[in-house]
């Protein structure tokens, strides 16, 4: 790659589209780089970023609005909604001790990615639904706006939530808008310890189903000895009006009595385990580098055991459940066989993979996203050249050869 | 009047040969006949919610599965002929008006529920099952289906996706979109694809997301995997009544200010205030300017505490009345009126139309001001009914619509009224759809190459434009209706 341009604002994006597009050559998208090594290498003859346009554009905390360029990292963000006691709702998450990196995420990365944090599983949704408005420059090198600083807008094709999640293979995201939530005013989380992973879910859907309002619902396979948590426990999170929670954490500690013993979490020792939650730091553990493969299912939370079953029955792995079972993080060896059996496990629970992290030489030559049905994968490549004619975006990010 | 396409003039020329083709995939079977011809009996389908505009279709086809709108589908496809998806017809914005050359396939059959599973939060349904359906099927078990619009008793899921349809609890829980995990879509070429399932979030593009709210431009919904949620303890209400627009604007930016979100934060102002009195006799305050109707969920006490910091707020703006429900009867008694609102609006103008633009929540008093001396202008009443919370607007605008020249007005007022909405920030629909109804106010949201990259991606679904064309996208740059189109 002949080095990366760093624009300074739209006219620049659209510029270097443009040249892109007339030279033929194509650009690697990417606002920090943080997540460069999330899916497959992209082939591309230079970079694209979008680091350079930063900055909150529109902050109305009484409209629960908030604006900022692509490249604003995303603490600089929670920093100005915490003034205003308020957060990201998605809870964005820092992969940088999976991937490596020292640099903070972009929210254009974020929303490029739709990343979201454990509050996936409250009704606030994933990232793409906390997505308002976006401007983004598609491969024809035109701005496009898709939404805007509403809270609903249904007007036309909904762009924006093709474009979130999309990885850059359909537009470059210059500003997004998206809504914000005020805080809660508490937070504390029940850790059940209970024999088995099937036991775990089942509390964790006993949590969901409760009125209580949990906000976050994890399993760690094997504990978390600094914290006290041996063996298999399941972590849920209340967030709330501060008063509310005594109450509310009684009365759920009744609804998980049958599981197992219960142990409360409150203040920093809460916040801290969600953040490792969060990050899938737990699922490092204590090893370092990125020379093991990390995958991502998503099923359905009572699938989730049995696709850990599968997993385990495969390879050396290593386990994280989150979004109420439905969510495994999994952790093993960087083979073509042990891809192979995160493939078979996805499919045969109905659910969906990612090949988060591995090295080149895998993520080159396996297909990291399950394929798609031919009808969709054939309207897939006519979306994409609809938005990205010239193929110049992320080619390759995705799905080889596209 | 918003101009319909000349239609295709080979097509009805083949309607027998059609209608007996379509007579061979949907057969006559225990529910009746599956192909409807008969003119008599088109008739019900010729309008929807927007019932200013009215158009027989060809014919009327009532599939029962997944299969046999494929079968139709494929069929259409094949020999070219145009497609309007109908569910229970209650768009506002004329979604789900047929046309002349036009097969309307009807979903009402597809109304069964084929799973629900408590674990996992999920319920799996077909399109046609109403919205209420899935609240009804679950309550018992202390579950519900969360989005609510105020047609939930008649309208359809496959419908709310269509429309990515919200209600007035959406402030919470969210609208459509945020409820939905799965959808099995047919493609105009027959072509049945399952997109998402139990499970959250899709690894590839957002298909799930981009379907939702296309307004039966992309394909047909046949079958829907939303969320379930357990619901909250309880629920209580307390209105609020306050001398003017302006400062009713005030407590709402106060009342999110706090952290406080309520599930549901309804505005209603003085001529909406009295149409629902008149009609609900809720005991709304007649001296109020504006009114607000805020909802929060919880325990007893939860409720007591919450509604306790909102009376406080409210105190600070010098209301005329707080009135807090003291028990659930009371708490209805403050919806009674909200509720029936369009039907009080029917009863003193029997037409209206009802606009549906978001604004930022801030500039309310500004649009509300603006609109008032529309309404002076136009010489038309208008009744604001809105969620505050999220800045939807709904003004009812009320004419004659046995007169022309009134129903003339009323669009242009509404047309203007929309225009306010782009122009401070806000946009064209919230939650009611483009349909025929904006299709031809796009371009004031939209520059042209924006317009055009949408376009191109319903072309990547339809390359044909045979699914509901004429809707969502001005007719100039509408491959469908482009003359040389036009056989
Ligand atoms: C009194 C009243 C109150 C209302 N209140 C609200 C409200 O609070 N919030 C709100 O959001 N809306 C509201 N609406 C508008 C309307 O009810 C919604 O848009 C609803 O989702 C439409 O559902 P339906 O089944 O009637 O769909 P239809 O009106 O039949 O169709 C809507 C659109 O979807 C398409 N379509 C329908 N089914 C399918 C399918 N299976 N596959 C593909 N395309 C399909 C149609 O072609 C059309 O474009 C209200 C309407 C009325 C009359």
């Amino acid at each position: 790659m002949n080095g990366v341009m760093v624009p300074a604002d739209e006219a620049g994006v659209v510029e270097a589209v443009r040249q892109a597009v007339a030279d033929h050559a194509p650009l690697a998208v990417e606002g920090n780089g943080t997540k460069r090594g999330m899916l497959r290498p992209v082939q591309a003859a230079r970079g694209l970023s979008t680091s350079g346009l930063r900055g909150i554009t529109l902050y109305k905390p009484a409209e629960m609005v908030l604006a900022a360029r692509a490249g604003t990292p995303i603490p600089e963000i929670e920093a100005a909604l915490a003034e205003h006691g308020q957060m990201l709702i998605g809870e964005p998450p820092d992969f940088s001790a999976l991937f490596g990196t020292s640099l903070p995420a972009t929210l254009g990365g974020i929303v490029a990615t739709n990343l979201t944090g454990p509050r996936r599983i409250a009704s606030s949704g994933a990232v793409r639904d906390q997505v308002l408005g976006v401007r983004a420059v598609t491969g024809h090198a035109e701005l496009v706006r898709s939404g805007g600083r509403v809270h609903k807008d249904v007007t036309g094709l909904d762009l924006r939530k093709l474009l979130a999640g999309s990885h850059g293979t359909l537009g470059v995201l210059t500003e997004i808008t998206l809504k914000v939530l005020p805080r809660p005013g508490g937070a504390l989380t029940l850790a059940v310890a209970v024999e088995t992973l099937e036991q775990a879910v089942a509390a964790l859907s006993a949590g969901l189903g409760s009125p209580f309002g949990v906000s976050g619902a994890a399993v760690l396979p094997d504990g978390e000895p600094a914290l006290g948590l041996h063996g298999p426990t399941a972590l849920l999170r209340l967030e709330d009006v501060a008063e509310f929670l005594p109450h509310r954490s009684a009365a759920l500690r009744g609804v998980l009595a049958g599981f197992g013993g219960v142990t409360l979490l409150e203040g920093e020792a809460s916040g801290m385990l969600w953040r490792a939650v969060r990050d899938a730091r737990l699922l490092l553990g204590g090893t370092a580098g990125t020379e093991e493969a990390v995958w991502r299912l998503s099923v359905r939370p009572k699938a989730g055991p049995g696709v850990a079953a599968a997993l385990r029955a495969a390879f050396q792995a290593r386990l994280l459940l989150d979004w109420g079972g439905g969510l495994v993080w999994v952790a093993g060896p960087a083979t073509a066989a042990a891809h192979e059996a995160v493939v078979w496990a996805a499919q045969a629970a109905g659910g969906t993979f990612t090949l988060f992290r591995a090295p080149d030489s895998l993520r080159a030559s396996v297909a990291v996203l399950p394929e798609e049905p031919a009808p969709l994968a054939a309207i897939g490549a006519r979306v994409k050249a609809a938005m990205d004619p010239g193929g110049v975006l992320n080619p390759g990010r995705m799905r080889a050869g596209g | 009047m918003i101009e319909l396409p000349a239609p295709d003039r080979s097509v009805l020329a083949r309607r027998e040969e059609i209608l007996a083709a379509l007579r061979t995939l949907l057969p006559p079977g225990a529910r009746g006949e599956g192909v409807i011809g008969d003119p008599i009996r088109l008739k019900p389908y010729e309008t929807d919610g927007l019932s200013a505009y009215r158009q027989p279709p060809l014919a009327v086809v009532l599939p029962e599965t997944t299969e046999q709108v494929a079968a139709v589908l494929r069929y259409c496809h094949a020999n070219r002929i145009r497609i309007v998806p109908r569910g229970a017809g209650t768009s506002l914005s004329g979604g789900a008006l047929p046309l002349e050359d036009g097969v309307v396939i009807g979903m009402m059959r597809m109304n069964r529920i084929l799973e629900v599973d408590y674990a996992d939060r999920l319920a799996v349904v077909q399109a046609g099952v109403t919205n209420i359906g899935i609240t009804q099927a679950v309550a018992a078990d202390g579950f519900f289906y969360a989005p609510d619009p105020s047609s939930q008793l008649a309208c359809m899921i496959g419908g709310n996706v269509m429309m990515n349809s919200g209600g007035a609890h959406c402030l919470k829980y969210g609208v459509t979109a945020n409820n939905l995990l799965g959808l099995t879509f047919v493609t105009i070429e027959g072509e049945v694809i399952q997109l998402g399932g139990g499970h959250l979030d899709a690894a590839g593009y957002d298909w799930l997301g981009l379907i939702t709210g296309s307004e039966g431009q992309l394909g047909i919904v046949t079958e829907v995997t939303v969320r379930i949620l357990r619901a909250a303890e309880g629920a209580r209400a307390m209105l609020g009544a306050f001398r003017s627009n302006e400062v009713a604007g005030q407590v709402v930016d106060a009342i999110i200010a706090s952290g406080i979100i309520p599930v549901a934060l309804e505005f209603m102002d003085r001529p909406a205030i009295h149409a629902c009195e008149a009609f609900a006799n809720a005991g709304y305050p007649l001296d109020a300017e504006a009114m607000l109707i805020i909802e929060v969920e919880g325990n007893l006490e939860e409720q007591d505490f919450l509604l306790g910091q909102l009376k406080e707020i409210c105190a600070r703006f010098d209301p005329i009345s707080l009135r807090v429900a003291e028990t659930a009867e009371e708490s209805l008694a403050i919806w009674k009126g909200r509720k029936g609102a369009f039907g009080a609006v029917g009863r003193i103008s029997p037409d209206y139309l009802c606009m549906d633009g978001t604004i930022p929540t801030g500039e309310l008093p500004h649009v509300l001001r603006r609109m008032g001396e529309m309404s002076e202008a136009y010489g038309l009443k208008v009744a604001n009914i809105f969620h505050a919370g999220d800045g939807n607007l709904h003004p009812l605008i009320m004419f004659d619509a046995n007169d022309p020249v009134s129903f003339g007005k009323a669009e242009a007022f509404g047309a203007d009224i929309l225009k306010l909405c782009v122009e401070v920030g806000g946009c064209l629909t919230g939650e009611h759809g483009v349909g025929v109804e904006k299709r031809d106010l796009m371009p004031v949201q939209f520059l042209p190459h924006e317009l055009a990259q949408q376009r191109r991606i319903k072309s990547a679904f339809d390359p044909l434009w045979l699914l509901n064309p004429a809707k969502v996208f001005p007719l100039e740059g509408n491959p469908a209706f482009a003359p040389q189109a036009v056989a």
